[in-house]
């Protein structure tokens, strides 16, 4: 079997297995590259269909061809979008102009995450994070339990082995499902060509510059690159010594950020 | 077929040096990001310490800070010949359910042990455990030579006692080799410290290891794990565990034991006309037998033991122990019943492997036993020698897995 459809059936495994043990779940759709992926991969699982719904966390600061990718998309294939604000905090104006980067991922990013989650009660979540992406993702369990206050007890993690996963939660918790986690950045556009998947022009370069990773606009800067083709962003990465994510301005802020903030129920 | 991937389990006693080991080989090997490397260096030079490789997998603080890794992390580097997969493993005798969640997805193994301070309880546990994983392909490293004067005597002393251990857990080496993670020496670079060394350094031993291939040859074994009904058409989806399946052939669910014919094997919108080991895939079948999750899609021949009694070792994972007669979840593909253990022939200690005791009636954390399961629902098994898929299990006890076990004669 190829490499990318050994990692297709496992993901698929795995989302049938949420599908099966959490009836009441939803996905995150970012709009981005693993994100998307995963959207593609979840109709592949179900035959065509997306049998739950998809959740966008909006902060209002994101890409405006992110939100055109967004409509697009949402109507094509048929999906039942959930939009997820946290008007509370952009009316108490929380905003990157004003405040730091960790204060508006969390206020805008996980406490939006939370706020829908109690209105709809799902069960469980999948995610498109993946382990090469940062040393913290690295540590994930393919299902991962948070508590009642979103909080990931990292340093004691349920035992995962031979396609056995959590399948049981308490009342108040819920379980994240990563079904990316053992892909990398190149088998993500190795695949995106392989299945001819729509991906943002935000990921093509232009002027010499291009994004790598998609984030909040006021804290993702682009690379420098001339990779403006699929095949051109597979050859950049077969060499690249940059970090995915060295654009993303929060992950940098300081040391464990990235621990901190998915401790408290970052994505 | 794809050759070119494998996933490598990095095991050993605390402290011996699995996380300096993966951290220098992806410097060596120039595929870790250089801000990735800075951050590092920023993160040991606030703490007054030198270049910790080890601090590029143990990314919790509170790793770094009491420098153990806590959790198993994976990671991916690549040689002129393939992709890796690199899992780290925590060596402490508390965190074996991150051990054993790290090397259940290893298709090789390396064991590192400390030349100077020698074999230890947990090199010991580990490779137990290799073995029961039913992991085959494994390297030995002898790490910190440069502790002993790079010294062959130490070397050879230590490779026979660990050698003993290893036939003893049914398990052979195909290298041994002496290194130095944190200096480099028979890494990526042949030694210049160690002249009476002849094998492979440490990268070249990784490109012997062969991938583990999907079951084919044998019987077909699928497990049903959902059946969907979107748009009015019934479709079993599963992912084939051994074998193949095909249109218009004969298959018998069990346990229920109820024949049909395949009509359709589905991915998605694709039509195919069979589909072999490790592919998710659905069916359409030609009577509607009313099929649930668990039941297995097996081939005619060939068939496998439906039964509600069996023998298995279990290795005790959870901080709480286990008695025999109390019920709990077992599960094993996508079967799951409710079991309990009724006998225990013999609890065995996973690192010196003596017998604890034959007259128990409670398994506790880290112990292996061998028992008789008794489940309240016929499953599906299989010798676990013959299809690994079916021939192992999980026991959930609450709301974790607290054990896993293999099905003996």
């Amino acid at each position: 079997m190829e490499h990318l459809d050994q990692l297709e059936n496992k993901s698929i495994y795995i989302i049938r297995e949420a599908y099966y043990q959490y009836k009441n779940i939803a996905m995150l759709w970012s709009i981005g590259k693993d994100s998307t992926s995963l959207l593609w991969l979840v109709r592949k699982a179900f035959f065509g269909k997306v049998p739950f719904p998809v959740m966008h966390i909006d902060t209002t600061y994101k890409f405006p061809e992110m939100y055109t990718f967004r409509d697009k998309y949402a109507k094509e294939w048929g999906l039942d979008l959930i939009i997820s604000k946290n008007k509370d905090a952009i009316k108490r104006g929380i905003g990157y102009a004003t405040h730091d980067a960790f204060t508006c991922a969390h206020e805008l990013k996980t406490v939006a995450l939370q706020q829908t989650m109690a209105k709809y009660g799902f069960k469980a979540l999948l995610l498109g994070i993946r382990r090469d992406e940062h040393g913290i993702r690295a540590k994930e369990r393919v299902f991962s339990p948070r508590s009642q206050d979103f909080k990931w007890n990292y340093q004691d993690q349920p035992a995962e082995l031979w396609d056995q996963y959590k399948s049981k939660v308490l009342e108040e918790n819920h379980v994240r499902v990563h079904p990316l986690l053992h892909w990398t950045e190149l088998d993500i556009w190795k695949y995106v060509k392989r299945e001819n998947l729509p991906v943002n022009p935000l990921y093509f370069a232009k002027n010499g510059l291009r994004y790598r990773s998609l984030g909040c606009k006021p804290i993702t800067n682009p690379m420098k690159s001339e990779a403006n083709t699929v095949d051109k962003i597979i050859e950049e990465l077969a060499t690249t010594k940059e970090a995915e994510r060295s654009g993303r301005a929060m992950d940098k802020e300081q040391m464990y950020t990235m621990q901190k903030l998915r401790s408290l129920g970052y994505m | 077929m794809d050759k070119n991937y494998l996933k490598l389990v990095i095991v050993g006693h605390v402290d011996h040096g699995k996380s300096t080991l993966i951290g220098r080989l992806l410097v060596d090997t120039g595929v870790m990001p250089q801000s990735k490397i800075d951050e590092v260096k920023t993160v040991c030079e606030s703490l007054g310490r030198t270049f910790e490789f080890a601090y590029l997998m143990d990314y919790m603080e509170e790793e770094r800070e009491k420098k153990i890794t806590i959790d198993t992390a994976q990671i991916f580097f690549k040689t002129a010949l393939r992709d890796y997969v690199i899992i780290d493993a925590p060596g402490h005798k508390e965190f074996l359910k991150n051990m054993i969640t790290g090397s259940a997805q290893a298709e090789g193994a390396v064991l590192i042990v400390d030349a100077k301070e020698g074999v230890k309880e947990q090199t010991k546990r580990h490779a137990y455990i290799l073995s029961l994983l039913g992991l085959k392909q494994i390297v030995i490293l002898i790490n910190k030579m440069d502790l002993v004067g790079y010294k062959q005597e130490r070397f050879e002393e230590i490779k026979k006692e660990l050698l003993v251990h290893l036939t003893a857990v049914n398990l052979t080496p195909a290298y041994i080799i002496p290194i130095s993670a944190s200096d480099g020496d028979n890494i990526a670079n042949k030694s210049q410290h160690l002249p009476w060394y002849n094998g492979p350094t440490f990268l070249a031993a990784l490109d012997s290891f062969k991938p583990t291939l999907a079951s084919q040859i044998l019987p077909l074994r699928l497990p049903i794990q959902d059946i969907y009904n979107f748009g009015g058409q019934t479709i079993l989806a599963g992912q084939i565990e051994s074998g193949t399946i095909k249109t218009n052939q004969e298959v018998v669910f069990l346990p229920i034991n109820k024949k049909t014919v395949v009509l359709s094997v589905k991915k998605w919108n694709q039509e195919l006309t069979e589909a072999a080991a490790g592919h998710n895939i659905g069916i359409t079948t030609k009577d509607d037998l009313k099929i649930q999750r668990g039941q297995v899609a097996c081939g005619l021949e060939h068939l496998p033991q439906v039964t509600s009694e069996f023998n298995a070792k279990v290795f005790w994972m959870s901080s709480e122990g286990i008695k025999t007669e109390e019920k709990f979840i077992l599960k094993c593909a996508t079967q799951e019943t409710e079991a309990k253990i009724t006998k225990i022939n013999k609890i065995i200690n996973s690192s010196s492997l003596e017998t604890i005791t034959n007259q128990s009636d409670e398994i506790k954390e880290t112990e292996v036993a061998e028992v008789v399961i008794t489940t309240t629902n016929p499953i599906v098994i299989e010798d676990y020698n013959y299809i690994q898929e079916l021939g192992r299990f999980v026991i959930i006890k609450g709301e974790d897995i607290a054990a896993g076990g293999i099905v003996i004669k």
